[in-house]
């Protein structure tokens, strides 16, 4: 007689807007403490000399950079919006499924938001980048 | 850690039997159901079965049920009731959890596809062995507890705003959906309790007749029992009974808080 097997799981389960929200948050926060280490690296590099600061900044200015900017900040506006959702759900609300739903898309749309303002800003207006 | 991959021993040969519809049929649809004979020495299959459905029930487990009656008598499930109250016949149907009794054919698009309850260990077919979540269960201690003997010419009374925090959380029927359709369970199911065994542990804590809640509250501070809920929402998705298990997990640790005050 063959040893149970596990019935199959993440494979046959609809991939609903619950789980993709979850996943999403933790990828989020892995993005997140992934940029930190550039935040670091360019706090580094302006305590050491103006000659490796000045690399450095070459570096961030790379469009290779931007794209990684981009994706932290899209990053970070998800988190926080995702997160703000979690705090309300800790408090006991938002629990009923169409609340949970209509939650789901206000951080959707919110994080989107926030995100081309955030872009918008920082490329292409005032030209900080 | 989480373990994303099926056992080698459980990974599914998806050209299982073809069983065709009799001839003439006009209204046939396909069931590509999950199976697994302990007894064969083979590992889990996809068989199909190809049914006329204007000589069938509406609900899922009517196809079931004519399939083991009329076409292969091998096909194992549970079942009792036919009618959303015992919670026997709970399988993932078109990729969520529910019972087979109340999941009409027609809200299906295309085949209808049956598997066993996700990430259980499978006894037969569509039949999971259910034993580690009803010790879950059983770990809640789900009666009432009292130091404090009851009046000797009535019941003990309740309000009927203190029965109203009881009424939907009473109203579980232990199918194990919402269990089986949560990753945070499906990883760490040998620790994490899972939204049914918490949903009935809140159930005693609120009850207004129990007197064992500091108890109840210091049996679940663990690391995994409880706070593994990641509050994903798949379990209230899932639930077949319209039931809030985790707005449930959400109150409790809630209380959890408070009682450190």
């Amino acid at each position: 007689m063959l040893e149970r097997p596990l019935s199959p799981h993440l494979t046959v389960y609809r991939f609903m807007y619950t789980m993709a929200l979850s996943i999403a948050h933790r990828i989020a926060g892995l993005v997140l403490s992934l940029g930190l280490l550039f935040l670091v690296l360019w706090l580094m590099a302006a305590a050491t000399s103006a000659l490796l600061y000045a690399e450095v900044l070459l570096l961030l200015g790379s469009s290779v950079a931007k794209v990684f900017l981009g994706c932290w900040l899209l990053a970070f506006f998800y988190h926080l919006c995702n997160g703000i959702r979690h705090l309300v759900w800790d408090r006991g609300y938002g629990f009923e499924r169409h609340e949970a739903r209509r939650s789901a898309r206000i951080t959707i749309a919110t994080t989107l938001l926030l995100f081309l303002v955030a872009t918008y800003f920082l490329f292409f207006s005032v030209g900080v980048l | 850690m989480a373990e994303f991959r099926l056992p080698v021993n459980s990974r599914i040969n998806k050209n299982g039997k073809v069983h065709v519809a009799p001839v003439g049929s006009k209204n046939v649809r396909s069931f590509r159901i999950y199976r697994f004979d302990p007894n064969s020495g083979e590992t889990p299959r996809i068989d199909t079965y190809n049914i006329d459905m204007d000589a069938c029930g509406p609900m899922v487990l009517d196809a079931l049920i004519k399939i083991k009656n009329e076409i292969d008598p091998s096909l194992s499930f549970r079942r009792s009731c036919r009618e959303g109250i015992c919670g026997s016949c709970a399988m993932n149907i078109d990729g969520t959890n529910t019972l087979a009794c109340t999941k009409a054919c027609a809200d299906v698009k295309a085949e209808v596809r049956i598997y066993p309850l996700p990430h259980m260990a499978v006894i037969k077919d569509l039949v999971p062995d259910l034993t580690q979540f009803y010790a879950q269960y059983a770990s809640v201690k789900p009666w009432l507890q009292s130091s404090t003997t009851p009046p000797p010419d009535r019941e003990r009374l309740q309000s009927p705003e203190d029965q109203a925090k009881i009424d939907g959380p009473s109203a579980c029927i232990l199918c194990a959906c919402c269990s089986t359709s949560c990753p945070s369970y499906w990883w760490n199911g040998d620790r994490y309790l899972g939204p049914a065994a918490l949903l009935a542990a809140y159930r005693w804590i609120v009850d207004s007749r129990d007197e064992a809640i500091v108890e109840r509250l210091n049996d679940l501070k663990d690391p995994f029992k409880l706070y593994r809920c990641h509050t994903i929402m798949n379990c209230t998705e899932a639930c077949p009974k319209d039931l809030n298990p985790a707005k449930a997990i959400a109150e409790i640790k809630k209380m959890m808080v408070e009682s450190q005050h």
